[in-house]
């Protein structure tokens, strides 16, 4: 028998369900842990030794080791648990969320303030908006390693 | 008895717990949102009430992935706020109020809805921010909330979470079990949460003006027809966060009109974007 799933064709966007649950249990629980200071300053003093600790899958602790959310997600994480990372990097949530964008930070934060993403073009898989497979990566952050002077 | 006498909807958004905490609240990005909750810490003071009775969700900070409750009332007796990674908010402890919270799990438990109970936790800033809008920040001679509150705590995190139209059945029978409580008690219930906000991946950032406004209308003028949204609405026109509205329909079913009374009175109403990734939509209903 097969679920009731009819948020499968949203572009841009993973909805966190039993199943993305079921498999990103070790991961998410990972980022739970940095909730506590002595927690986050021995990931941050060997993260991969760290990381090792739990029941992660290789490529769950190598999209944590590289800071892809949309990784992260991908492989079961969830954004309010990832967001633990993101604090103990010091990041707010407004950093993080561009992060998945490919916008630079002030390309991201600009958007939101002119009114944020409109919804056009990006209700389903197909249509032509910002969020959609074919318009990615957003922005100029993508470009930044490659040419300083981007930035 | 004990009755609810006023319902409030407000965002929760972290960024302005942080931007409170950290003295910015005059700053040119945030000083439209705050001027708009300059009327609702007026009316807290005019109108404080017994009881908050607030409908929020936890962020991963007391709920793991160990355990998911969907619906989850605080019966303790007071509730820290939480370390969510960037230490704790300086506000004060929230004080709970565990004869009514009990009376309310038993009561609804009866009328069908299974309720987790809580005995210990923490709170996140789901909870603190819509009290540091409503009530400001407290004093530090006189430093607690204004009275007693019963967290109230829904899944929107993992799908599938509750209905729209399970959560206005839900408030209806808070309300119930408010009215059947003998002490006279003035109670309020909050629900928070939303508006639109899309927090991940390559849509993050997505606002629907349109959509959270007609939502507005609806919740105020034709709840019934809000509670009838369905999940996949709030994804495609409010963003993956968006669910959050879910919670404002349990405070709007505790409303009298929803069981043949008059409709309530619409005494504040605002709306800004953005505070960071999120719209932010706040109303006060009060029972005529």
């Amino acid at each position: 028998m097969s679920l009731d799933k009819p948020y499968l064709d949203v572009p841009g966007t993973t909805i966190f369900d039993a199943e993305q649950s079921r498999k990103g249990y070790h991961l998410n629980q990972f980022c739970m842990s940095l909730m506590k200071a002595a927690n986050r300053e021995r990931f941050k003093a060997d993260e991969r030794a760290y990381l090792d600790e739990w029941a992660m899958t290789e490529e769950q602790k190598q999209a944590v080791l590289a800071r892809d959310l949309n990784r992260c997600i991908a492989a079961g994480g969830n954004i309010y648990f990832l967001a633990k990372i993101g604090a103990t990097d010091g990041k707010s949530f407004q950093q993080m969320a561009g992060s998945m964008t490919g916008m630079t930070e002030d390309e991201y934060r600009n958007m939101m303030i002119a009114g944020g993403r409109s919804a056009d073009g990006n209700r389903v898989v197909g249509e032509d908006g910002d969020a959609q497979a074919n318009r990615q990566p957003q922005g100029s952050a993508h470009r930044a390693p490659a040419s300083k002077t981007g930035n | 008895m004990a009755k609810i006498t006023a319902s409030v909807y407000t965002s929760h958004v972290p960024a302005i717990g942080a931007a409170i905490d950290l003295g910015k609240t005059t700053e040119a990005y945030w000083q439209p949102l705050f001027k708009g909750y300059e009327f609702s810490k007026q009316w807290m003071k005019d109108n404080k009430p017994d009881v908050i009775f607030l409908v929020y969700n936890d962020h991963a900070t007391a709920f793991s992935l160990d355990m998911i409750p969907t619906f989850a009332i605080g019966t303790a007796a007071s509730y820290q706020p939480a370390d969510e990674g960037w230490g704790p908010r300086p506000v004060p402890v929230v004080q709970g109020h565990p004869e009514l919270a009990a009376h309310i799990a038993q009561s609804v438990i009866q009328q069908d809805f299974d309720l987790t109970i809580v005995n210990k936790m923490d709170v996140d800033h789901g909870l603190t921010v819509p009290l540091s809008l409503m009530c400001g920040q407290p004093p530090a001679e006189d430093f607690h909330w204004p009275c007693p509150v019963i967290p109230f705590a829904v899944n929107v995190v993992q799908y599938p979470v509750p209905s729209g139209q399970r959560c206005f059945n839900l408030g209806k029978a808070i309300r119930t079990a408010v009215e059947s409580y003998d002490e006279n008690l003035n109670v309020q219930i909050w629900g928070t949460g939303g508006m639109s906000h899309q927090l991940q991946g390559p849509r993050a950032g997505l606002i629907n003006r349109e959509f959270d406004n007609a939502f507005l209308d609806k919740l105020i003028a034709d709840p019934a027809a809000a509670a009838a949204i369905p999940h996949i609405d709030y994804v495609r026109e409010a963003g993956s966060e968006g669910i959050e509205l879910v919670m404002w329909l349990i405070a709007r079913g505790a409303m009298n009109d929803v069981t043949g009374g008059k409709p309530p009175k619409t005494v504040h109403r605002f709306y800004h974007v953005p505070a960071s990734n999120t719209a932010v939509g706040h109303l006060i209903l009060e029972n005529s």
